[in-house]
């Protein structure tokens, strides 16, 4: 529905953006010449990747601070935790129109628009957002507008003015996508499968209706703000500055503010898909989207690297089971990928995608459940081993590569708790998977007679159906908006 | 509507405003010109190496002066289709006995061509010959199989720390990109060089079916793809660009091997392909390793130019389809390619009426009308290499018409006709211009891609620099003569979403869309 997807539909590329993971045949004898492996590897150039500067204020609030000065630019953000799982239900998609409502209202000093004809005649940008666990507001300008715009950054934090007129304006913009949320296949598909996992009331999969928006008040986003803004908040700002004259301004700014309240922890409970075969009839189509799910698990857990490596076996790229079974040797999909998924504080979910001809709806979703089955099934080889560390471990650089990817991982850390050294850990505990965890894995997690099969597609165009698969009947899910009765 | 995605061909227009920026250190031409070694080999082949040592990592941009364009008649999809082969290995990587494989190949071949001789006779097709022809090709393509090592190309760049890997197919152009650990410059000088010099048809038929998916999730089943492909459809009588980039169904489905493997030794020439490097490489030890490898690829002319010009346009042409889906309007202006020396002016047209919240269709139509909840005026679409299109996209609130916005975007670019903008809007652009080319400059793989593109399009990657002389030259006259000269109603294309249904009620009834 955005406009960069009407300018990207001409651009074809090789493989989709899905999350996506070889098996080389039995039959391949080590006749082969290979003269790639003949090209010397020289050592890497040595990297020690710059670590932004902590520091915890005595109200619990915690400053990074990361110098970049390849540009000169400033930028930086405020994570406040408090999300859209937090909301209360009658009222869903509160947090949304919060995020952009917060904006575009403005300050008592400043309103919304006057800001943006501020901002935008600088090229500087103030936005905030809400999501699922947290909302932000963020900050960019030029290093000659850096304090200016920082400021404002500061005033909006602190002293917003939420609007009436620019709430509404937020609920037509949300309505307008309720409204269409059932015109896209793949949306559809994405959705409906995680309500299968987490539940359709869960407050990760819960969809915000034209009613629940309606509901939401002004006062309802003061409210939020009210109850969030005294979280412990995490400070992030990079770019072109003096690191010690930056720490003396953000201590003036957040110094001052009361003890950081706790966040009680939730208590969800994930009681996981109940397994069988769903189905969303869509006339106008003539690919099937087929998701395969369970529930997952969460990155505290100690097995995630192991589940790293097997993912990237499963699913993660080119010489992947499914990449290789449903695309390159059956031809089935352009799209297919997947894996086990762990999230930062809550279960993820295992997700296995392929899109394939209506006609071939059956064959394709039987050639992934076999590949997830086969994980279990099937003994992992060392080959597969050796292929999955070197995908990971040698692209592992690109996870801070630069001073704001490493900025983003640190406090992503330290939102959810994790030691700041949790990605050289991690890694550490990758180069250390065997064969031997990676079949006991695949033993304690993947559960086939516990997976739930989604298909989106055109049932008259599915042939054989869905019954083919015999995994017991096939349960049709309902996807009507609800629409308000007429004023 | 908060993130404007830059085309690459305007971020080289933000680059070159780095000239005037005050203050900008390493990001001027000067600096650019310390860091840039270009060569042109003896094949025709163009090398660009960017240093830029941030971390010890490099992208590489290998950029096709072809795409979709080029497709032959009744060959629609041929660049795309032959983009996937790149991807399926050389002769010497993806098989176990290449000699062997080359018969084998020449057999589905042949194979493959009795039965689509047999298949498409108008008269007298024998249907049991036809089942015999079948299998004949379904053996050949079995054994072939038999000297394949599946992926094994992508599976040595992916092994040694790809990221990013993909390839895309334009109209334009075709690309193929990935980022890499700084010490496999040579592997992948070794990867890159041989697949654009050595490609083998391998598994042909197979990808073809893969593509055959991608239309379909592309296209076929997104109410946009087939919004979009009418609107192309409808808006070119003449020129490539009218024509399905992916291919229409019926053509994709029967380009063969040879084609694709004629189409490469037409437009994958040296004189035909820029290759550029960005990231922790020096130029003096990397360019003679580039050079070995990459002098593999085969000259030869720089193949001829597309003679088609799209003829003026008489008057409005609509289409409209009947969709389950809710309503979305787009409509386009001819206009000039990328050479013409008003290109500043249509970026400046597209800065001022939908760049951000300031932008005037956002606060005409989504702010104070409410009719709209996104609307953007942008251009060149389909492509920019040839005559192409300025477009508007508009999607209507709930309760609003495609109508009543197609309205309310005429009546705003009617004030551009009728006056001047603002020097606020038109020094806005400027800034804007400028700062957005700068924060392009800190990312490898966007680098890479704007260097190779610039030396493509304009023969010398300084044109991403000086040519911002002419953003700055961009005066209010020049912006309202440009509209007046484009955005006329017998210039026009438009083209929407009509909803049959009522979309928002249950997906398992929908009434049958006969737009198809």
């Amino acid at each position: 529905m955005n406009i960069s997807t009407v300018k990207k539909i001409l651009r074809i590329s090789l493989v989709a953006a899905i999350g996506a993971v070889a098996l080389l045949p039995a039959a391949l004898n080590a006749q082969q010449n290979k003269p790639w492996e003949k090209i010397a590897t020289p050592k890497l150039h040595e990297f020690k990747p710059q670590q932004p500067k902590r520091i915890e204020l005595k109200n619990g609030i915690v400053l990074f601070l990361q110098e970049d000065h390849e540009l000169p630019f400033v930028s930086g953000s405020v994570l406040i935790p408090g999300g859209g799982r937090d909301e209360d239900a009658a009222k869903t998609g509160l947090v949304d129109l919060y995020g952009e409502a917060w904006r575009t209202s403005g300050t008592a000093k400043i309103s919304g628009d006057a800001l943006d004809d501020l901002l935008e005649a600088k090229a500087a940008h103030i936005e905030t957002g809400g999501g699922v666990d947290s909302t932000t507001l963020s900050w960019e300008s030029l290093k000659g507008d850096a304090d200016q715009v920082f400021g404002l950054a500061l005033e909006l934090l602190l002293h917003p003015e939420f609007k009436a007129d620019k709430l509404a304006l937020a609920q037509q913009e949300m309505a307008a996508g309720i409204v269409r949320r059932n015109d896209d296949e793949g949306e559809i598909a994405g959705r409906e499968a995680s309500k299968l996992v987490y539940g359709a009331n869960s407050p990760y999969t819960r969809q915000a209706e034209l009613a629940t928006i309606g509901s939401v008040t002004v006062a309802d986003l003061k409210a939020w703000h009210d109850r969030t803004i005294g979280n412990k908040l995490i400070v992030g700002v990079t770019g072109d500055f003096d690191a010690a004259a930056m720490e003396a301004k953000l201590r003036a700014a957040f110094e001052g503010l009361p003890t950081a309240q706790v966040t009680p922890a939730r208590h969800d409970v994930f009681a996981g898909p109940k397994p069988g075969v769903y189905f969303i009839d869509k006339t106008d189509v003539n690919q099937s989207n087929i998701e395969i799910v369970a529930l997952g698990t969460d990155r505290h857990n100690p097995d995630v690297p192991t589940l790293a490596v097997m993912n990237e076996i499963l699913g993660g790229g080119f010489a992947s089971r499914l990449f290789q079974k449903v695309r390159t040797e059956l031809g089935l999909a352009y799209a297919v990928g997947g894996g086990y998924g762990y999230s930062w504080d809550h279960p993820g979910t295992l997700h296995v995608v392929a899109m394939t001809k209506s006609a071939t709806t059956v064959e394709a979703t039987k050639a992934a459940l076999a590949e997830i089955g086969g994980l279990t099934a099937r003994s992992f080889t060392e080959e597969e081993l050796a292929r999955a560390k070197d995908n990971i471990l040698n692209s592992f650089l690109f996870r801070y590569d630069t001073k704001e990817k490493v900025l983003g991982a640190r406090e992503l850390l330290e939102y959810y708790g994790y030691p700041a050294d949790y990605l050289e850990s991690y890694r550490a505990a990758v180069e250390k998977v065997t064969v031997a965890d990676l079949n006991a894995a695949a033993k304690k997690y993947i559960h086939p007679e516990k997976l739930a099969v989604l298909v989106v597609g055109n049932k008259a165009e599915i042939k054989p159906g869905l019954d083919e698969l015999k995994l017991g009947p096939v349960e049709a899910v309902d996807i009507t908006i609800p629409m308000p009765k007429q004023k | 509507m908060r993130n404007r995605v830059f085309s690459w061909f305007w971020r080289g227009f933000l680059a070159l405003t780095l000239l005037l920026c005050a203050g900008a250190r390493a990001q001027d031409l000067k600096s650019f010109e310390q860091r840039i070694t270009t060569k042109v080999l003896a094949n025709g082949l163009t090398l660009v190496i960017c240093e830029r040592p941030e971390a010890p990592v490099f992208s590489y941009s290998t950029f096709i002066d072809a795409g979709d364009v080029n497709d032959p008649s009744g060959e629609s999809g041929l660049a795309h289709m032959f983009e996937h082969l790149a991807f399926k290995g050389t002769t010497e990587i993806g098989t176990t006995n290449y000699a062997a494989e080359k018969v084998a190949l020449e057999k589905v071949e042949a194979a493959n061509n009795a039965y689509q001789a047999e298949k498409l006779k108008a008269v007298g097709r024998d249907e049991k010959k036809l089942a015999e022809l079948q299998k004949v090709f379904k053996a050949a393509t079995a054994e072939a199989h038999n000297y394949v090592v599946p992926n094994q190309f992508t599976d040595v760049a992916e092994r040694n720390g790809a990221s990013g890997l993909n390839a895309e197919t334009g109209l334009d152009e075709t690309m193929y990109f990935w980022s890499m650990p700084e010490n496999r410059l040579e592997l992948w000088a070794w990867l890159e060089s041989g697949r654009l010099a050595d490609v083998v048809p391998r598994e042909f038929y197979k990808e073809r079916d893969v593509v055959l998916e991608e239309r379909r999730m592309r296209t076929d089943s997104n109410p946009q793809g087939r919004l979009v492909e009418q609107f192309l459809a409808t808006a070119f009588v003449a020129h490539n660009y009218g024509r399905s980039g992916v291919g229409w169904p019926s053509e994709v489905s029967q380009i063969n091997a040879t084609e694709a493997m004629e189409f490469h030794k037409k437009y994958y020439t040296g004189s035909n392909i820029v290759v550029a490097v960005v990231g922790d490489v020096k130029a003096a030890e990397a360019m003679p390793v580039l050079e070995k490898y990459f002098s593999r690829v085969p000259a030869g002319p720089k193949p001829e130019e597309m003679t088609t010009v799209e003829p003026k346009q008489f008057a409005e042409k609509t289409v409209v389809i009947r969709e389950q889906t809710q309503p979305e309007y787009i409509e386009g202006y001819h206009k000039p390619d990328f050479r013409d020396p008003d290109a500043a002016v249509y970026e400046a047209l597209s800065d001022i009426l939908s760049n951000g919240r300031v932008s005037r269709l956002y606060r005409s139509l989504v702010r104070d009308q409410q009719i709209a909840v996104a609307v953007e005026g942008f251009s060149p679409f389909p492509g920019e290499k040839y005559p192409g299109l300025y477009c508007f996209f508009a999607v209507p609130a709930e309760g609003h018409t495609v109508v009543e916005v197609r309205a309310a975007i005429h009546k705003e670019i009617d004030k551009l006709k009728a006056a001047d903008v603002s020097d606020e809007e038109l020094a806005m652009f400027k800034t804007r211009t400028r700062a957005g080319l700068l924060r392009g400059l800190a990312d490898n793989q966007g680098l890479a891609n704007s260097l190779a593109e610039y030396q493509t399009r304009y023969g010398d990657w300084r044109e991403l620099f000086t040519q911002l002389e002419k953003v700055d030259k961009v005066t209010k006259t020049d912006i309202r003569r440009v509209a007046n000269l484009i955005f006329v109603d017998g210039n026009r294309t438009s083209a929407w979403i009509e909803t049959t249904a009522a979309s928002t009620g249950k997906a398992n009834t929908g009434n049958e869309g006969d737009a198809r």
